[in-house]
């Protein structure tokens, strides 16, 4: 099937949008990250208006880079994917719109709602009550675009990144709805239904599978489309993506237990999400081999195409915050790691490392194809951004390991007398060349999102001038 | 936890590990080929094809070892629901187990130091550090790293005491807590007696800058309402934790607005109780460190 016969077929203009609006918002959301990074090392920057204060940026900085831009980024891709997998136009191009300006519409009402104080407090989920409404509409009608889609499909079977996808968005519906059930008191304020052990349980089954989910199984569902097309290689082993897929899928929704370790909930409820958290490692996994294997034959084109090294990049990365994870739920490590920067430097393995990195060579596969172009404005730049994200990657999550453990170390250390030997203080005092080098990292890191935005204007651009090109040519046909 | 959900967790924690296990038993028992071949499944989706390829083998080994580790720990520990685990571990009792040990090694030290008089501990180098060191983790936060204090917290080193410096009044404090309570006066005394009260206040301290004629106003206000808490002479009383108002020591600040701002809404400072977090004994060796400073101060003095 040729491009030209495929943009007749298959509705972009979505796509297009959504991919374009995941370049803004990643360099929105990792600039506020910056900012925050920043607070914390410059105090002076929390300035006498509280709505830039760091307790009120950084939900804006979480929800702004999970869901505007790895949403935008799912959006766009599992449009893209499940339409040429499928080969059937998107179910409805009404809903899909929808989908686009009233996910839009969230990610503006969080960046107003978030800085003025309204918050649920539940971590990733700190919306108020009528912007989780306006999500629940737009999810629902995501997932009738989805699933119409693939009932349109014109073959018999189903391709293995669509059923990640799939289990993305049905999965998320439910966690979004089970956690954010509350009992409205007025426009902007509302009250869990949920209390106690029994709240925080709701929340972090959540919240884990915000990522298990959200930063997960759908970036799996990009991973199997992009990986094997950029390297031009079928997908390593079938079986293997058949059974990583169900074992992590049933496995994953018990983990979240672990971010409760020596907590007021039940010892059982934390054995067994300990327990869970470890066995998720091999179906974990089994993503990241089925990605790297994938490439066995294409290596040497690592070389010169600076998409693929993105895609592998983050591969490894996500096996290396998966191998993270699993170790950081048991208890004895947990112990140690709770309540340290170790956590944020293990979730920012996950989500610079694989989430940014593997939707930032998506977008560098898809954007030229998009625009009927058969690649980005310039190589060059892609290959700049890849060294600036690994680097700023690598810079921060050294930095939050080196903190992590020893906050970690400094906390639980006693004097032969009983007493603490550090104090919280002497810890934060310990902490700053760590956070120092964090602000830089994150600034290099968004550099690259920056040279990204500016490469992508300049392959928009260059389409218009194929466009005014083509018209120009008499129509002699 | 009734046994219907002990069953029902039971039921979905295994059934989950079990099903992984059945997942993977039955893949690897109808894969077609035993090592990687070019055999794809046939089917081809936007140009993409899948392999045939079983899975690999050192992962197929990790999956079933973190399943066996998994069932092993769940017969060790508590995990499906009401069943405490064969070694019959708690999180409770892990932290009663280890509270005991701590006690059995750190009760005697402190016996010891609480049996001797603040007045002869304070002479302990080895009782000030350990002092020290629980106030720098439990007292610091308000009273600063040093010990001098800050806006709303007293400064514990300048000899100067709203409840009284004697050791067993330092104790008392830390035992029990303090609850401030200066009263709002401006709706008793009107906003303008509010000015002319902090005029004559600022003047008992031989402040500069003081409107004389608000200032004897303020006098009489002052022998009014005043006079109960803080005494004629205005040099305060430690009984109800009145501040002396002659000195040169303001706790939340000696300038015009400052001493308006009290007048007006009234402070309520309030000390937590350490009761229960520290126990006597070692707020016995707080307040002997606590003491020492006070004492290092009279030294100097």
């Amino acid at each position: 099937m040729n491009t030209a016969s495929a943009n007749e077929t298959y509705n972009y203009k979505v796509v297009r949008q959504f991919a374009i609006m995941t370049v803004v918002w990643g360099v929105v959301g990792m600039a506020v990250g910056v900012l925050i990074a920043a607070q914390l090392v410059w105090p002076e920057l929390n300035t006498h208006y509280p709505w830039f204060h760091f307790g009120r940026l950084r939900p804006l900085h979480t929800n702004a880079v999970i869901f505007a831009f790895g949403g935008c980024a799912l959006f766009a891709t599992s449009y893209y994917v499940v339409q040429r997998t499928s080969q059937a136009r998107l179910f409805s191009d009404g809903l899909a719109a929808f989908t686009f300006w009233g996910w839009q519409a969230v990610i503006v009402a969080a960046a107003i709602t978030l800085p003025l104080g309204y918050t649920t407090s539940k971590e990733y989920a700190e919306l108020e009550w009528p912007i989780d409404i306006l999500i629940t509409l737009v999810w629902v009608s995501y997932a009738l675009v989805f699933f119409g889609t693939i009932a349109k499909r014109k073959m018999k079977h189903i391709y293995v990144a669509n059923w990640f996808f799939g289990a993305f968005i049905l999965t998320v519906a439910v966690l979004h709805i089970g956690n954010s059930m509350a009992i409205p008191v007025s426009a902007m304020k509302s009250y869990s239904v949920y209390a106690g052990a029994i709240d925080a349980m709701v929340q972090w089954w959540y919240g884990h599978n915000a990522v298990g989910f959200f930063l997960t199984a759908g970036f799996l569902g990009m991973m199997y489309y992009f990986v094997p097309k950029q390297a031009e290689r079928p997908v390593y082993s079938y079986r293997l993506s058949i059974v990583h897929f169900w074992a992590l899928i049933s496995i994953y929704v018990w983990a979240g237990a672990h971010h409760l370790h020596y907590s007021a909930l039940p010892d059982w409820a934390q054995s067994a999400g300990m327990v869970m958290s470890l066995i998720l490692l091999a179906p974990s996994w089994g993503g990241m081999i089925n990605g790297m294997m994938t490439l066995s034959g294409a290596w040497h084109k690592l070389r010169t195409d600076p998409v693929l090294r993105f895609l592998v990049v983050s591969l490894s990365f996500y096996g290396m915050s998966t191998f993270e994870g699993p170790m950081m739920s048991i208890k004895t490590v947990n112990a140690l790691s709770h309540n340290t920067d170790w956590t944020i430097g293990h979730v920012h393995s996950g989500a610079l490392g694989w989430v940014a990195m593997i939707s930032i060579g998506a977008l560098y596969h898809l954007i030229p194809r998009l625009y009927g172009l058969k690649s980005m404005y310039s190589t060059n730049l892609v290959n700049v951004h890849f060294w600036l994200a690994t680097i700023g990657t690598v810079l921060y999550i050294a930095a939050m390991w080196v903190n992590g453990i020893m906050q970690g170390l400094m906390w639980r250390a006693v004097n032969a007398d009983g007493t603490l030997q550090y104090t919280f203080v002497q810890a934060l005092k310990a902490s700053y060349p760590g956070y120092t080098v964090r602000v830089l990292g994150g600034a290099v890191f968004l550099t690259g999102m920056l040279i990204m935005a500016y490469n992508v204007y300049r392959t928009v651009r260059q389409r218009d001038a194929v466009a005014d090109d083509a018209a120009a040519v008499p129509q002699t046909a | 936890m009734n046994s219907f959900w002990t069953g029902w967790i039971s039921f979905i924690v295994l059934g989950s590990i079990f099903g992984c296990a059945w997942l993977l038993w039955a893949t690897r028992k109808s894969q077609k080929f035993h090592t990687e071949t070019e055999e794809t499944m046939g089917h081809s989706f936007d140009g993409i094809e899948e392999y045939d390829n079983p899975m690999p083998k050192w992962w197929l080994y990790l999956f079933m070892a973190t399943i066996v580790f998994g069932l092993f720990y769940l017969f060790l520990y508590p995990g499906l629901g009401s069943y405490k685990g064969y070694l019959g571990w708690s999180s409770a009792g892990q932290w009663e187990n280890e509270v005991a040990d701590a006690k059995a090694i750190y009760d005697p030290l402190y016996a010891e130091l609480a049996a001797t008089p603040i007045e002869e501990l304070v002479k302990n180098e080895d009782a000030i550090t350990m002092g020290k060191r629980l106030f720098l983790n439990n007292c610091a936060v308000c009273h600063g790293s040093a010990a001098h204090g800050g806006f709303g917290f007293p400064n514990l080193t300048d000899n100067d005491w709203l409840y009284g410096g004697a050791p067993e009044k330092i104790k008392e404090t830390i035992t029990n807590g303090r609850n401030a309570a200066m009263p709002a006066w401006e709706a008793i005394v009107g906003t303008e007696g509010v000015t002319e009260l902090a005029n004559y206040v600022r003047s008992l301290s031989g402040q500069q800058n003081i409107d004389a004629e608000k200032a004897e106003a303020g006098a009489k206000l002052f022998q009014a309402n005043c006079v109960a808490c803080h005494g004629t002479d205005a040099k305060g009383n430690q009984a109800v934790g009145a501040p002396n108002l002659t000195d040169s020591t303001w706790l939340y600040g000696g300038t015009q607005q400052a001493v308006e701002m009290t007048l007006k809404s009234g402070r309520n400072g309030v000390m937590p109780t350490f009761k229960k977090t520290l126990g006597d004994e070692r707020i016995h060796l707080v307040a002997t460190y606590v003491y020492s400073l006070s004492k290092q101060t009279q030294k100097s003095e």
